[in-house]
Formats: C-alpha cells, sequence, structure tokens
C-alpha cells in the first residue's frame, strides 16, 4: 500500500511538472502582460522598467525556475486583475464548482447504475428502449443548448398552446405541456451557509439546493447518457459470461446474480472511466458556469482569459492538473479494493 | 423407474431466418448412481442437452417438446422458481473451462456459501464448515485457506476442483458434468476425472458426463450416447460400444483415435465435417460422410439418403443406422426360419 503510494506520487510530481512547463510555456503567447496591468497611458521607458524589475526579459528557464518555486511554496503570483494572490483567487471560487461538480455527479451515479442495469437486465423492454433513445439525445445535445433548454423551460416557462384552448382535453393538455418557470437560473443565490475559510455552501439552504438543481441537470446531461451506455454495455456482456451461467446452474436468485455477481464485475471498468470523467467534468463546468453565471472556477477561468490575467490562467491549469492526478489516484485505490485481482504494491502486475 | 428420464426432447433456437432444430427426439434414462456419457463432435448437441436438461440454454434457445422427468416431477413445465430448487441443490453442475466459471471478484468461500444458503436454511458458519469438508473431500491442499482466496489466485485444476465441490456441496442426485477437463492439462485431466468418478461412485450420484474423450468415457461411465447432428444415433453400455461399435459414425470416431493410425502416417478422419443444423442432409444426416451408403454387392440403399433411419435393437445397444438395421434383418431371417 506505501509503496503503491510513493509510486503513484512520482508519477503524480511528473505529470504535474509536465503540465506546469506546459502552463508556464503559454503564458507568453498569452498577450502583454504589462499591457493588462497598466493600460495605455503609461510611457513605454516605465513599461520597460516595470517589465525589467518584474523579471519578464530573464531567459526561459530562469523565469520557469523562478515560477516553480514559488508554486512549491504556493505562490502562483499576483492576479493582474483582482489584485491578490492567483491562490487565494482560485480558492475563492473552488467551492462552488465542486458543489457543482458534486451535484452532477451524485445524479449520475444515483441515476446511471438502476438505468444501466434495468435497460442491461430487458433489453427489449419499452422503458429500456426509451432509455437508449434519451441517451442518444442527451449525449449529441451540446451543455449549452441543454442549459438553455433547462431555464427556458424551468425558469421562465412555456406556455403551450398547441391545443384547441376551447376544448376541455386541449386546455387540460396545454395546461399540462406548460411549465411555469420558479427555478433559478443565476448565480448561487443569497442564501449561501459559510462554513470555513472560503467555503460558502449551496448544500445547506433550500435555496442553496434550488439554485444548484439546473446547473447540475446541465453539467451531466453528457456524462451521464455516456455512463448510461457505458453501464449497460459492460453489464450485457457481463450477463453473457461463463460465472453468471454457473451462478444459475447454482440455483442462484436472480436479484442476486444481477445485483452482486454482474453489477459488481460491471463496475470494474466504470470505475476506471468514472475517475478521468470527474476530472474532465471539472473542465467541462465552464459552459455550464458560463450559462449558469456560476461563479465557479470556469467562469473565473474563462473572465481570466478575456483579460488575459496570465498568473491565474497558469494557477489554474496547474490546479485542474492536481485535481486530475488526485482523483485517479484515488480510482485506482478504490478500484484495488474493489477488483481482488489487483494488488496495491508498488510492483508492476 | 430410472431417475432421470429424457424423452423426445425436442430443442430449439429462434433464429432470424427461421427456427433450428438443436435437438431432436433425443431419448435416455439414467439411474440413481449411474454414470453416463454423452459423445459426439463439437456441434453434435452434446452441450444443448446438457443445459436443457435443467432449461439453462440461453435464448433463443428454447425447448419446443418432450419430457424430462426427474424423481417423478416434470421439469419441462416447472419454471424458473421451481427449477431454481433443483439447480444446484439437486442437480448440479460443472463447466468446461474453469478459468471461466468462478466469478472473479468474490471469494471461493462467498461462492461456496451462496449456494448453500441459497437452498437451505442454514448459518453462514455452519454454511463455511459444509464448504470447508467439501473442499477436503475434492482433496484442495490447505482447504482452509482456499476460503478467503479469489479464483485467481488457484489454478486451473484446483478451480475445477473447487467446482467440483460446489458441485457436491448439497449432495445431489445428479451431476452434470460439460467437458470438465477439455481445458486442463493432459495430467490435471486424468486426476480430476479420477477424483470426479471416485466421488460419484461413493455418494451414489449420477453423472451425466458431456465429452468427446472417447478414453474417458471409456474409463468413467457405464453407459453411453453418441449423438450427431442433434440426434442420439447409438446408445448402450459403454464397453460394448467401444468394443464393437455399430453406428458408421461411431466406428469412424473409434478409427479416428491417434492409436487406430499407422505410425508415420495420417490420422483416420472421418471425412466431411458436421453439417450445419440449419441445413441437415436428407435422410440419415450422416449419409454425406458415410462409408456404407452402398449395400456389401455395391447397389445403392436409397434409404439413407430418404429416410431417417429409426432405432434397431443390436444386442444391448440400440443404433439409429439403415445399413444396421439391414445387416441384423439378414441376420435374423435364418434364425426365425431355424426355429420354424
Amino acid at each position: 500500500m506505501i509503496a503503491f503510494l510513493t509510486k503513484r506520487l512520482m508519477h503524480a510530481l511528473l505529470v504535474m511538472f509536465v503540465i506546469s512547463v506546459i502552463a508556464f510555456a503559454i503564458q507568453g503567447n498569452l498577450g502583454d502582460p504589462i499591457q493588462q496591468m497598466v493600460g495605455q497611458s503609461v510611457p513605454e521607458s516605465e513599461r520597460a522598467a516595470l517589465r525589467d524589475q518584474l523579471g519578464l526579459n530573464d531567459p526561459f528557464h530562469v523565469q520557469y525556475l523562478r515560477f516553480a518555486g514559488n508554486a512549491l511554496q504556493g505562490d502562483f503570483g499576483y492576479s493582474y486583475f483582482y489584485r491578490e494572490p492567483a491562490l487565494e483567487v482560485i480558492a475563492r471560487h473552488l467551492p462552488a464548482t465542486l458543489e457543482l461538480v458534486f451535484g452532477a455527479s451524485l445524479l449520475i451515479v444515483l441515476l446511471s447504475v438502476p438505468i444501466g442495469v434495468f435497460s442491461a437486465i430487458k433489453p427489449h423492454a419499452l422503458l429500456s428502449r426509451f432509455f437508449m433513445g434519451v441517451s442518444i439525445v442527451g449525449i449529441s445535445v451540446p451543455v449549452f443548448l441543454t442549459a438553455i433548454i433547462l431555464i427556458q423551460i424551468f425558469s421562465i416557462g412555456i406556455s403551450v398552446t398547441l391545443f384547441p384552448g376551447s376544448t376541455a382535453w386541449g386546455a387540460w393538455l396545454n395546461a399540462a405541456l406548460s411549465t411555469q418557470g420558479h427555478m433559478p437560473s443565476f448565480g448561487r443565490g443569497y442564501e449561501l451557509v459559510h462554513v470555513m475559510g472560503h467555503w460558502d455552501t449551496n448544500l445547506a439552504s433550500f435555496d442553496g439546493l434550488k439554485h444548484l438543481v439546473l446547473p447540475s441537470i446541465a453539467l451531466a446531461s453528457i456524462m451521464l447518457p455516456l455512463f448510461i451506455r457505458l453501464i449497460r454495455a459492460e453489464m450485457m456482456e457481463v450477463l453473457q459470461s461463463e460465472y453468471v451461467k454457473f451462478a444459475r446452474a447454482k440455483g442462484i436468485a436472480p436479484r442476486r446474480i444481477h445485483f452482486l455477481h454482474a453489477l459488481k464485475n460491471t463496475m470494474l471498468p466504470v470505475i476506471t472511466v468514472g475517475g478521468v470523467q470527474i476530472g474532465t467534468m471539472v473542465a467541462y463546468t465552464i459552459l455550464t458556469e458560463t450559462v449558469f453565471q456560476w461563479p465557479g472556477l470556469g467562469l473565473m477561468f474563462l473572465d481570466a482569459i478575456n483579460r488575459a490575467d496570465i498568473p491565474l490562467i497558469v494557477a489554474y491549469l496547474m490546479i485542474v492538473g492536481v485535481i486530475f492526478v488526485v482523483t485517479n489516484t484515488l480510482v485506482d485505490l478504490i478500484y484495488g479494493l474493489v477488483n481482488p485481482t489487483v494488488k496495491l504494491t508498488g510492483k508492476p502486475a | 423407474m430410472a431417475l432421470l428420464e429424457v424423452r423426445d426432447l425436442d430443442v430449439r433456437f429462434a433464429l432470424r431466418h427461421g427456427e433450428v432444430r438443436a435437438l431432436r427426439n433425443v431419448n435416455f434414462t439414467l439411474d440413481r448412481g449411474e454414470r453416463l456419457g454423452i459423445v459426439g463432435e463439437s456441434g453434435a448437441g452434446k452441450s444443448v442437452a446438457a443445459f436443457s436438461l435443467l432449461n439453462l440454454i440461453a435464448r433463443p434457445g428454447f425447448i419446443a417438446g418432450g419430457s424430462i422427468r426427474f424423481d417423478g416431477q416434470e421439469l419441462t413445465g416447472l419454471g424458473e422458481r421451481g427449477l431454481r430448487k433443483i439447480r444446484g441443490n439437486r442437480i448440479s453442475m460443472i463447466f468446461q473451462d474453469p478459468m471461466m466459471t468462478l466469478n472473479p471478484v468474490l471469494s471461493i468461500g462467498e461462492q461456496m456459501v451462496e449456494c448453500l444458503k441459497a437452498h437451505r436454511r442454514i448459518s453462514r458458519r455452519e454454511a463455511r464448515a459444509i464448504a470447508l469438508h467439501k473442499l477436503q473431500q475434492v482433496q484442495i491442499p490447505s482447504p482452509d485457506t482456499r476460503l478467503d482466496q479469489y479464483p485467481h489466485e488457484l489454478s486451473g485444476g484446483m478451480r475445477q476442483r473447487v467446482i467440483i465441490a460446489i458441485a457436491l456441496l448439497l449432495d445431489p442426485d445428479i451431476i452434470i458434468a460439460d467437458e470438465p477437463t477439455t481445458a486442463l492439462d493432459v495430467t490435471i485431466q486424468a486426476e480430476i476425472m479420477a477424483l470426479l468418478r471416485e466421488l460419484c461412485e461413493k455418494h451414489n450420484v449420477g453423472l451425466v458426463l458431456i465429452t468427446h474423450d472417447l478414453g474417458v468415457v471409456s474409463q468413467v461411465t457405464q453407459r453411453m450416447l453418441v449423438m450427431y447432428a442433434g440426434r442420439v444415433i447409438e446408445a448402450g453400455p459403454t464397453r460394448e460400444i467401444i468394443n464393437d461399435p455399430q453406428h458408421p459414425y461411431t466406428q469412424g470416431l473409434m478409427n479416428a483415435l491417434p492409436q487406430m493410425a499407422t505410425p508415420g502416417s495420417h490420422l483416420n478422419q472421418i471425412r466431411g465435417s458436421m453439417p450445419s443444423l440449419a441445413n441437415l442432409p436428407s435422410g440419415c444426416a450422416f449419409h454425406p460422410r458415410c462409408d456404407f451408403i452402398d449395400r456389401a454387392d455395391g447397389s445403392p440403399r436409397p434409404a439413407c439418403t430418404e429416410r431417417i433411419p429409426a432405432f434397431v435393437d443390436s444386442g444391448n445397444c440400440r443404433v439409429a443406422c439403415h445399413m444396421v438395421a439391414e445387416m441384423l434383418a439378414r441376420e435374423a431371417t435364418p434364425i426365425k426360419e431355424k426355429v420354424q
């Protein structure tokens, strides 16, 4: 276990090194930081002095080493726009994003497993075909469009006049299909509960939870169908296996065969994919957060790019890298606990 | 009455381009403690026969007709719930490939205990004790540590021993073994077969042994069936069939054994290959590969290509072959004359 963790830590450091080089290298191509800091009116001589003072004229490797040394101490420089340490800006935006990802993950876990399992056990059932159809739509429609449709239906409301309102059935159908928009579509709301440090949570008040609903659905809209299809495909394959047949030959009840024998084997590849996807979801929040004006990392990152706020961009890339590495390591640990053929040792299998 | 009685078993597969008959009119019986072998080439329907006994054939296969009577109870119309009480309990199975049969993510103990708990009201501790006892019976070294091990920690031979132990867990009346040694090393094969035979003898368990290894059949079973293209073509006491096969196909199988070939020359293969079940030849399904479709005097025997042969009794065996029937008829006539 210790050897495994050490080995993973070495991998993680290597990955972080590569990310840091890339993140650092792009910053020379993102516009002139001096321009961003001081604006138009400052004379060229002062700009040159400032550039020198900030070390922007040093060779690349000197700049990188200075950057890496500072980064290791948690210093990613000052955000040009916020005029405070980049890490603090990120820390302030991180809880919103993590809670959004948490909400979406919760939806994915709670829905994809039962739906995936059901449509694998009864592939010909009408409901299974329905789920498969809807999931294709979910995968195909881009997140921002899903988000806008959700806002239209649940925040603004739609009034259907498709059926003749003069008839009783028409009026009833119109009413049944119309929605009143009362779901919030903007920001995190004002009833945030303070937890600690920078952490204000949406999860502890009704209003906060309400604000979380639509963005979570939008963020889950791509991953959820993907996971339903993945679980279904894996499960159908596992149900064909010899050990499932053997379990049936032993006289084991179908419920136990499906939910123990088959599901446990189904989840192995799903866990692996899931680990990568959680990291990806942190990145995907950019779209969702933009549409819902969710004040998280994604929105912050987009703003930082627009403002050429280089330290903040670099810090974001590094932090997302860390999140990726940490979640993947955690997932590998969980995988090792679920799959007995994997031993958590430092040795290659 | 026999413990297991299979009458006119008809199994079909509903495929997109129509039904394929995987088993036709299969008849056999098994007495308590008897060991029966079913042999034939791949695709002859041996495994389908074995799996259909407990209605374990996967869709689109289904039992289209016939009866399976086990201990006075009809199994064909029993339904899943009723069958589940018999599966693993009174009739258990051993599968072909021990590397695939055990669930990789459940411990050996778990896979044994669940089987006991599915059929008996029993505590976990009692179930473990029984499981341990059965592992001892199949002569696994250090059985108590095996219970907490996972399948990947055991070799193929060991796993097949575990599977035999699972098959024995509830002291069944019958074990159906579907090519239990095909996937194992030759040396392990002999050990496993000897063990299986010994355990069946000792506990008076009936055995239905599916195999294409005639050597194994002759060592283990008392009676045997030879199957071809979904049909039983020869049935009788193992020793008699092995010593004096009547059906041209059975003779071909015996001739194809390596020890029957002249050293240095090719093996005596049966020419051609098993026909597709969807497209069986007319008359006797074996006739395109048969060396005896002509009579002894060289004139063709039209029955072979026209009619499906019926069973005739030849000594203690039953054979479905026009040639054998003709020979028997020729032999029988003079005897009748003598009696008169």
